[in-house]
């Protein structure tokens, strides 16, 4: 991993779809040589897929999502993992953290309409071993995801021509 | 009725920007690459910090100076990134603008008959400045030969008994042209042995990519006889705030001063608190705004290259400047078909003076996707001639 790496994660982060061209002009690489190190960042997972920042609910599917915080009791020798790594399993499970402070496991869930995350939580996650308590938060607007706002930003009103 | 306007005030030629200006206003659908000034928002801790401090009742005037926190911040970020020493209390004034600093800068060491030499191709407003204090301009030509360095010799042929000080303006405003220390070396040579004083506008400093950017004032013995000009514009996308900086030994700094504080009494606070801010934690959105004009840079000198205008790689600022002589073309003609035939602005590079003949000033401070798209227009528009 050297500084041409790094720049070229930085360029994919923000757009991931770029092309090889596109990214060699930027960067003073061959198109060869940008596809062949993006390759082998693949390769050791430091690049782990490409996804695109969604505004869902301009989209307008309906979709809700939830933030679950669990309390969990840890596993001798295992701590959280065993128990994470169970839950990251669901596809209704988007994303899931091991945090600091009042509880353990932080996810965010998204499902249909509120009944099937309700069910979700209710019939499978809440039940399992080791889960002590659970906390639902129904998300009710997204301002920013990802680094991205997803509110209108009008543009910086420049003049023109200028010296 | 008598003619009002003063002979000095005719004797300024009018900006020939604002004919492109007038002329881009009626078109619709134009990508700008005339745009002298960063397409980045101010970095949101800059604003909250300002509007928090208006919020505070923070409306007053500040010291002529400017507030104190602000020199103190402001001498120690010299000091540290340029090694560029000058005290806080007596060698500082925070301006309005480079824009002010330069005007005053001028005037506080012009006299009627005095000569000024200015690099060129450079900033529209050097020339003015020194008609309006009563000086005269003495352009000096950097060459795509030379990067657009100032080379010694041509200064030496322009300097006169009349010659008072040079102007100069590195990285540059409109060929993205550096000095090393070494080329600075060979200009601080020629300055002492003439005697002569530096004005060095540095309002790019922060926009170098290869190489980290040598003070003018660090160099040789420069230091007693230059006026530094800087400020928060470029670096950290504040145009509309106006604040710049004046730094000199405290005895030219007092002359400066004394104008300063009878034309514009203080620099607007609100921006004072803003440009406190984004020396105190902005350092990282400057850093990722440097990043991506390197990148667009990058993309674009490759793109003008491959269409067939030949151009040196900017190592400074946001402009590129390439050349238009082998499409046979004057830079103006270019500018004006390139604009009414596929809605391209470019300033033809001649607005900059001596040396920017036959070249056109490309700003690349647009996103790369309008980078891209102009690029493809001028392509178009090249293949038809």
């Amino acid at each position: 991993m050297d500084e041409k790496d790094l720049e070229l994660l930085r360029i994919l982060e923000e757009n991931s779809r770029l092309s090889a061209e596109e990214i060699a002009t930027m960067t003073s690489l061959t198109a060869e040589e940008v596809a062949a190190r993006v390759s082998a960042l693949e390769a050791a997972q430091v690049i782990k897929g490409y996804s695109t920042v969604i505004n869902w609910e301009k989209a307008g599917n309906g979709e809700v999502s939830a933030l679950i915080e669990l309390k969990v009791s840890p596993e001798r020798d295992y701590g959280y993992d065993r128990i994470a790594e169970r839950l990251s399993r669901f596809r209704q499970v988007k994303t899931l953290r091991l945090m600091t402070g009042t509880y353990d496991l932080q996810l965010l869930v998204t499902g249909k309409n509120m009944q099937e995350v309700s069910r979700f939580v209710s019939e499978y996650v809440a039940p399992m071993d080791r889960i002590r308590e659970t906390a639902t938060h129904i998300i009710m607007k997204s301002y920013k995801e990802n680094g991205n706002t997803l509110f209108e930003l009008r543009e910086p009103e420049r003049l023109p021509v200028s010296p | 009725m008598r003619n009002y306007v003063s002979k000095r005030a005719e004797e300024i030629p009018p900006s020939r920007i604002r004919k492109f200006f007038d002329l881009v206003l009626t078109m619709e659908d134009v990508i700008s690459l005339g745009v002298g000034e960063p397409d980045f928002r101010t970095p949101w801790n800059i604003c909250e910090s300002s509007i928090y401090s208006i919020e505070q009742g923070t409306t007053s005037y500040t010291s002529n100076k400017g507030l104190q926190t602000h020199r103190d911040g402001l001498s120690r970020y010299l000091a540290q990134h340029y090694n560029l020493r000058y005290s806080a209390d007596t060698e500082m004034i925070i301006t309005t603008g480079v824009s002010e600093g330069l005007d005053i800068a001028v005037r506080s060491i012009v006299d009627p008959g005095d000569e000024v030499l200015i690099a060129q191709p450079s900033y529209v407003s050097y020339g003015p400045c020194v008609t309006l204090a009563g000086g005269t301009p003495v352009p000096v030509r950097c060459t795509e030969k030379d990067h657009f360095r100032l080379n010694p010799d041509s200064l030496a042929e322009k300097i006169t008994g009349k010659s008072k000080a040079l102007i100069i303006n590195f990285p540059n405003n409109p060929t993205g042209g550096v000095m090393t220390e070494s080329d600075l070396k060979a200009i601080a040579d020629i300055v002492i042995d003439h005697d002569l004083l530096l004005i060095s506008d540095e309002v790019y400093a922060e926009l170098t990519y290869e190489k980290k950017h040598c003070a003018a004032a660090t160099v040789s013995d420069l230091w007693e006889r230059t006026i530094t000009l800087n400020g928060f514009s470029k670096a950290y996308a504040m145009t509309g705030w106006r604040i710049g900086y004046l730094c000199a030994p405290q005895e030219l700094l007092e002359a400066a001063l004394t104008i300063h504080q009878y034309i514009m009494l203080c620099a607007p606070v609100m921006g004072q608190v803003g440009a406190v801010e984004a020396l105190r934690s902005a350092e990282e959105e400057k850093n990722s705004m440097v990043n991506e004009y390197r990148l667009r840079r990058n993309m674009f000198i490759a793109g003008l290259n491959r269409i067939g205008l030949p151009c040196h790689v900017p190592e400074g600022a946001f402009y590129a400047f390439p050349s238009v002589k082998t499409t046979g073309l004057s830079d103006v003609e270019f500018a004006e078909r390139l604009l009414k035939e596929q809605r391209v602005a470019v300033v033809p590079g001649s607005v900059f003076g001596a040396g920017g003949e036959d070249h056109l000033r490309c700003a690349y401070a647009v996103s790369r996707k309008d980078l891209g798209t102009a690029l493809q227009r001028m392509d178009e528009f090249i293949k038809t001639l």
